[in-house]
């Protein structure tokens, strides 16, 4: 079981400078994401989706409430809750198979077990053929599969993604979307997205939580019953991102 | 400058095909000889036609350094030199390579930066040669003090370097570690290090170039050998072709190091950019 959990979980960070008032980034956060749930949270930015996302991983630690994994506070980060990054962060100095075999070692698995991971995860994400190159040899779509590789290959309970392909031109963007479904259904995984693209979270999401300005708290969970694939035309997913639109466009505009 | 340089060389290697193209590549790589073949000739001609005897003794023409040079090479006197310069480079380079894991601890323990700081800020403007007088007394003539010298060049640019590098580690890199379960030890081993090492390197070829320039000033003084003894020795015999002979050799094996930590960087780090520039 996974299951991730906020209660009431909120962060305060200190004035820039002394005499600058505390800066309340979220406040009163409580959810609950499912075992093997693929849970995508849209917002504006600045709305703290990015500071919630790091307390999930342990970076931060939460100045209210507390984030549970199978009831336990999540603590410092660790291989049961990988990120992956918008900019990749793949050590450069490294292969790729270096680079998905990192948290393996790190982990103390043998030598001839990790070999067999790094193999079964570089077919999954499709890389085969690319296993000797370095990061600054492939391109950005690559670079996240590499990243997508390493961050399963620990076989942690959640997977969190900030803007995964948020540095991505378009068609690449959507290529890797599909390529992360059919990912995920073959890892299930605990899955929680932080996106800014409401399309992004209806192609890939089960569950999506809309966030409020800042102080950010969740505004609306929305449950996504539709059957992958989602066509982008089809008339539920209009639906859907129009609502969602609609949400998210209230915080622009309401009182302040 | 050497930028410019490596950049020509590159251009010049990919644009040469077939065979002819390369003869023709090769000699138009002469073309950048055309400056120094000339200031040569003038030198020559000025030595040997204009100047008169006892002036041309200051400035003994490029054949005169040439005949120097192989009389040097034939005695064994140059490579002795050399020997002993290099072996003094290499010794205090041994010591100033403890920078490295001072600059580390500096750039990720804020309570060791605080204590440090302060002191290699007072201690860096003074220039390694100032303590040349001190170190004279401290350690006499000889290998140590000259030793103490070189080793003094080294330190800051190598610890300057890696704080530098330390520092500007991608937050995420770090991050990305700890997610995959990294420990503190081996975050700096192996993530830390390793991302600051082509700063570390470019700290060494910097360090290297001033140490085997306080090399020489040290030997000037201090020393019973090397190249620095060389040219002052020289000087006193009023052997001026020795004296250009030691000076050119000095300038082509400080060339030849900054060339040799470059090819190592390359060939370690094909992922940096910073050395293939």
């Amino acid at each position: 079981m996974s299951v991730l959990t906020a209660v009431n979980a909120g962060k305060t960070f200190p004035g820039h400078s002394a005499g600058d008032p505390p800066v309340c980034a979220l406040k009163g956060v409580s959810f609950s994401v499912a075992d093997k749930e693929f849970c995508a949270i849209v917002g504006h930015s600045g709305c703290g989706k990015t500071t919630l996302l790091s307390m999930m991983a342990g970076f931060e630690q939460p100045s209210e409430g507390e984030i549970l994994l199978d009831d336990r506070p999540v603590g410092k980060p660790g291989w049961e809750r990988t990120m992956i990054f918008q900019d990749y962060a793949l050590f450069p100095w490294q292969t790729v198979e270096d680079n998905i075999s990192f948290g393996l070692e790190m982990k103390n698995i043998k030598t001839a077990d990790r070999r067999r991971i790094v193999r079964e995860y570089v077919a999954l994400v499709g890389l085969g053929g690319f296993e000797r190159r370095y990061p600054h040899q492939l391109s950005g779509g690559m670079r996240q599969r590499v990243s997508i590789a390493r961050a399963l290959a620990v076989d942690p309970q959640v997977l969190l993604m900030d803007e995964p392909f948020a540095a991505l031109d378009a068609q690449n963007r959507s290529l890797m979307q599909k390529e992360m479904v059919r990912i995920w259904e073959r890892a299930r995984k605990t899955c929680i997205l932080v996106t800014h693209s409401i399309e992004e979270a209806i192609t890939l999401s089960d569950r999506i939580l809309v966030m409020t300005r800042r102080p950010g708290t969740i505004k609306a969970d929305i449950r996504v019953d539709l059957p992958r694939p989602r066509p982008e035309d089809s008339s539920d997913v209009i639906a859907l991102r129009r609502r969602i639109r609609g949400l998210i466009e209230e915080e622009l505009e309401g009182p302040g | 400058m050497n930028d410019a340089v490596g950049a020509h060389e590159a251009g010049a290697g990919t644009r040469a095909p077939g065979k002819p193209a390369r003869v023709l590549a090769r000699l138009q790589r002469l073309r950048t000889f055309g400056l120094l073949a000339a200031v040569l000739c003038l030198w020559q001609y000025v030595s040997t036609q204009v100047l008169d005897a006892s002036t041309a003794t200051l400035l003994p023409p490029p054949s005169a350094v040439v005949r120097g040079a192989w009389e040097l090479i034939e005695t064994g006197d140059l490579f002795r030199h050399l020997r002993d310069s290099l072996k003094r480079e290499l010794v205090a380079f041994s010591w100033a390579i403890l920078a490295v894991p001072l600059a580390v601890a500096m750039g990720w323990w804020k309570a060791v930066n605080e204590q440090v700081d302060v002191l290699v800020e007072v201690l860096r403007p003074i220039p390694p040669l100032a303590w040349i007088p001190l170190s004279i007394l401290w350690f006499g003539i000889g290998d140590t003090q000259n030793q103490f010298i070189i080793f003094l060049g080294m330190f800051f640019p190598i610890l300057l370097n890696t704080i530098a590098g330390v520092k500007n580690i991608e937050p995420n890199l770090i991050h990305a570690a700890q997610c995959l379960g990294a420990d503190q030890r081996r975050i700096l081993w192996r993530v830390v290090l390793r991302a600051a090492m082509p700063s570390i390197i470019t700290g060494i070829r910097v360090g290297l170039g001033v140490g085997w320039m306080a090399l020489v000033a040290a030997e000037l003084v201090g020393a019973n050998s090397g190249l620095g003894f060389l040219i002052n020795d020289a000087r006193t015999v009023l052997r001026t072709d020795y004296v250009i002979v030691g000076m050119i050799t000095i300038g082509i094996v400080g060339l030849l190091i900054d060339r040799c930590i470059r090819v190592v960087g390359r060939l370690t780090m094909p992922w940096s950019r910073v050395l293939s520039a």
